[in-house]
């Protein structure tokens, strides 16, 4: 009887060991993938890092689109009707990207204050809003710095 | 008048749900007999009633009933008539009502099949998934009625997202489905066990038939989903990590861990408490899943605009069961008895690693999908974790899986000889640390990876060699094989075969696709060729092609080899009639070996087009280990010893002795 709790001791113990090992280096892991949202107006008030990728959301500034003539490379303003960001982005665009519609783009800012993509994604659904992008339009709004009145927000 | 009847049924089903979900439990503790018969019949009757509500919305998405405003948002005159089908479950409210008319399906069928249990057992069960109808049907009727009347009647409708205009996604949801309320049923038995105090032998084979058909949905449910996404979304990627991806894998996870934890049950009775949990936990995070994606928290291709007193229910609900549930495991746990012992090394610790393994990844892919929520709940700041930690995870601990996967059916059940596993493993563990070494010798692969994946299929498929071998020492040949196959837990065992033989080449698509595949974005004029890989892609111009309800922009490009055509093919750029959004439709070569890929950008004018070209090798093993796991899912529901059980005890009128034995020693 006393042998086989002593067994049972080590399989538990062997256990919680294992178990902290891996969540300890999957917290660590975590950390250092944690993707942060940044509005245009937080982007120009410098909030966002420097030398770290993170997630700006917007909406397509209208008139802003410029292809380069060869080449696929795309430039666009960003805006949450208070401040506005420019994006570069060189590949194919997601289906439901236009002028005038909520974008959520992947990647980090360049010296030069623009933003360089690798990623952009637009909603399936054309009626939703990704709600970060509704939350930051509003807060522009809401700092009372909004010129313009907001865009879709839909709830 | 149509679309009224469906309400009124409705209505009925739910009076009818709260008398399946009170009276026969009440028999069960005042030992009436009339109570405890009601359930049958009263289940049979609400899924008549189910039935009928839903043939009602079928119908009024035929004949274009723009007067109720769930077809007037998602139906269409020119939507093929498959189409106004599958938008009956395109949108929020009509896919409640398939999951609950999912839900009846399943309660009846436990009445068929379970007609061998003891009536206590078959009313308390049929009892608890009463009182699952009854949260989801006061859900509908309160907040997503999907027969709401709309005034002025349209006269035209507003269309199925064009991008559920899909074959594949005509199917997808009713499976998942299947999947996510099958776990209801194993739910359900642990539910009725815990208030009848009796959780035994017989409890776990009961409920496994159940969990793995479940499971088999789920599985399939995924992989549909997944290769859906491949070829619909025009991306050439299979699984993004999304939220609600992510809502389905977590049911799967646990009941992956669940179905590996009853046959410790069933089959040694210990992890008695442990599979209840896990039973609980399965089905909790298959109605946090159908949260996820109904109330629109979080970010993710499939999140619906949606109102936020739904998302408010559905949280409420989701208290209620996780809670009650647990509350009431933790008053019963107690008196459940312990199991049979095993020592450190025995089958029972290896699938014990098997479900420690499983729920800590279920746990790490819950954090990543709600941590966006947390965050933002105490305002740390809006935060999506990015997929490369997701990945990192499961590169990290699904290998230790693999490793024991491969080790426990060459393991005994409660003792077994260090010396002689080792012995028996010595062989699979050099031909598969071999065959990893020569896969990635610089000349052939050169990737650690795909040596790494190769080592690990070799050694699933190596150790499940060994353990048909040793099965079959005493049934020499074919006969023996086949003889084996009918014998009771032939099924069982054979089914276990086929769906670890489905994660080795699983490994093997997923690892060959990531490490080998080539993508480009180029840009092309008509006439021009691009050279990417072993693949020459020549561009023939795109033209103007009308479909039933939508106008595309249809490409040609031709594809060769050296001087050999391996394909043609036709992307297009669809705008919807109605919706007018852009869709894209991918061009695919498909094979066993790789897939070519095109899908179209934009018209960069002059003719010109942005494409994007993919060579995908082996990505269709992907999907090809999922349907093995699948069957081999399948193959292990229809063990005869489910079927002799139920069999016996139709002769002899009570509880199998089988059952009882089994129950009796544990």
């Amino acid at each position: 009887m006393r042998a086989t709790r002593k067994k049972r001791l080590y399989l538990v113990l062997l256990m919680v060991v294992g178990i902290g090992v891996a969540v300890g280096f999957a917290l660590n892991a975590f950390n250092q993938n944690l993707m942060f949202f940044y509005s245009p107006s937080e982007v120009a008030a410098g909030k966002a890092p420097a030398a770290h990728a993170f997630r700006l959301g917007g909406l397509v500034t209208e008139g802003s689109v410029q292809r380069q003539a060869n080449g696929l490379t795309v430039r666009f303003d960003v805006t949450d009707n208070a401040k506005t960001v420019t994006v570069e982005y060189t590949g194919i665009l997601p289906d439901l990207f236009r002028e005038g519609q909520g974008i959520v783009a992947h990647g980090q800012l360049r010296s030069d204050g623009v933003f360089v993509a690798d990623e952009v994604l637009a909603k399936h659904d054309e009626n939703y809003m990704p709600p970060e992008v509704a939350k930051a339009l509003e807060e522009a709004h809401e700092e009372g710095k909004a010129s313009m009145p907001p865009g879709k927000t839909t709830p | 008048m149509i679309p009224e009847l469906g309400h009124y049924a409705l209505i009925l089903a739910l009076c009818l749900a709260i008398v399946q979900a009170t009276v026969p439990l009440a028999g069960t503790f005042t030992r009436t007999p009339a109570w405890i018969a009601l359930a049958r019949p009263v289940a049979w009757g609400q899924f008549l009633f189910l039935s009928l509500a839903f043939l009602a919305l079928v119908h009024a998405f035929l004949v274009d009933d723009f007067s109720v405003r769930y077809v007037a948002q998602h139906g269409n005159t020119l939507l093929p008539e498959i189409y106004k089908i599958s938008a009956v479950w395109g949108a929020h409210e009509g896919s409640l009502l398939l999951w609950v008319f999912i839900l009846g399906g399943w309660t009846v069928a436990v009445s068929l099949f379970g007609r061998h249990l003891p009536d206590a057992v078959l009313a308390r069960v049929l009892s608890v998934m009463g009182m699952i109808s009854i949260g989801f049907l006061l859900f509908l009727l309160m907040t997503s009625n999907p027969f709401a009347r709309v005034f002025p009647v349209p006269a035209e409708g507003g269309e199925l997202n064009p991008l559920l205009q899909d074959p594949g996604l005509a199917v997808h949801p009713p499976m998942l489905y299947m999947g996510y309320v099958g776990m209801s049923v194993a739910f359900a038995f642990a539910i009725s066990a815990l208030l009848g105090g009796k959780l035994d032998a017989a409890w776990a084979r009961w409920s496994r038939p159940w969990t793995l058909v479940a499971w088999v949905f789920l599985t399939l449910g995924i992989a549909l989903g997944s290769w859906w996404a491949y070829y619909e979304l025009g991306w050439g990627g299979w699984w993004f990590w999304d939220p609600v991806e992510n809502a389905s894998f977590m049911p799967w996870l646990a009941g992956t861990a669940l179905i590996h934890s009853l046959a410790v049950t069933e089959k040694r009775g210990a992890f008695k408490r442990w599979t209840v949990l896990l039973a609980l936990l399965a089905f909790s995070l298959s109605l946090l899943g159908t949260f996820l994606v109904r109330s629109g928290v979080l970010t993710s291709v499939h999140a619906f605009a949606s109102d936020p007193a739904r998302g408010l229910f559905i949280l409420m609900f989701l208290m209620v069961v996780i809670g009650g549930s647990l509350l009431l495991y933790a008053i019963r746990a107690p008196d459940i008895s312990r199991g049979g012992g095993f020592d450190i090394l025995s089958r029972e610790s290896l699938l014990l690693g098997n479900n420690v393994l499983l729920v800590l990844t279920t746990a790490l892919v819950l954090l990543g999908t709600l941590a966006p929520l947390i965050y933002d709940a105490f305002g740390w700041g809006k935060i999506s974790v990015g997929f490369p930690w997701f990945n990192t995870m499961f590169v990290t601990f699904m290998p230790l899986l693999v490793v024991l996967m491969g080790a426990g059916p060459l393991t005994r059940w409660k003792h077994q000889d260090p010396a002689m596993l080792a012995r028996r493993l010595k062989l699979a563990l050099l031909i598969s640390i071999g065959g990893g070494i020569i896969t990635a010798l610089p000349w052939l692969s050169g990737s650690l990876a795909a040596g790494f994946a190769v080592a690990l299929s070799l050694w699933l498929l190596t150790t499940l060699f060994a353990s048909l071998r040793q099965r079959l020492q005493h049934k020499p040949g074919l006969r023996g094989l086949v003889q084996d196959f009918n014998s009771r837990g032939g099924r069982s065992y054979y089914g276990m075969l086929l769906a670890h033989l489905g994660v080795a080449v699983f490994i093997i698509g997923v690892t060959f696709v990531s490490q080998f595949d080539i993508e480009e974005d180029v840009r092309m004029s008509p006439g021009q060729e691009y050279q990417m890989g072993d693949y020459r892609f020549r561009f023939e111009g795109a033209k103007t092609v009308d479909g039933p309800n939508y106008r595309a922009r249809r490409g040609t490009l031709r594809v060769f080899r050296g001087e050999r055509e391996v394909a043609l093919l036709h992307p297009e750029k669809r705008t919807y009639t109605v919706q007018t959004r852009p869709m894209t439709e991918a061009g695919i070569e498909p094979g066993l070996l790789r897939d070519i890929y095109v899908s179209l950008g934009e018209p960069l004018g002059n003719g010109d087009w942005s494409l994007r070209l993919y060579y995908k090798p082996m990505v269709r093993w992907i999907w090809l280990g999922c349907l093995f796991m699948a069957a081999g899912g399948g193959l292990a529901a229809s063990d005869p010893r489910y079927r002799q059980l139920l069999r016996r005890s139709r002769r002899s009128g009570d509880l199998p002795a089988a059952a009882q034995g089994a129950g009796s020693h544990a």
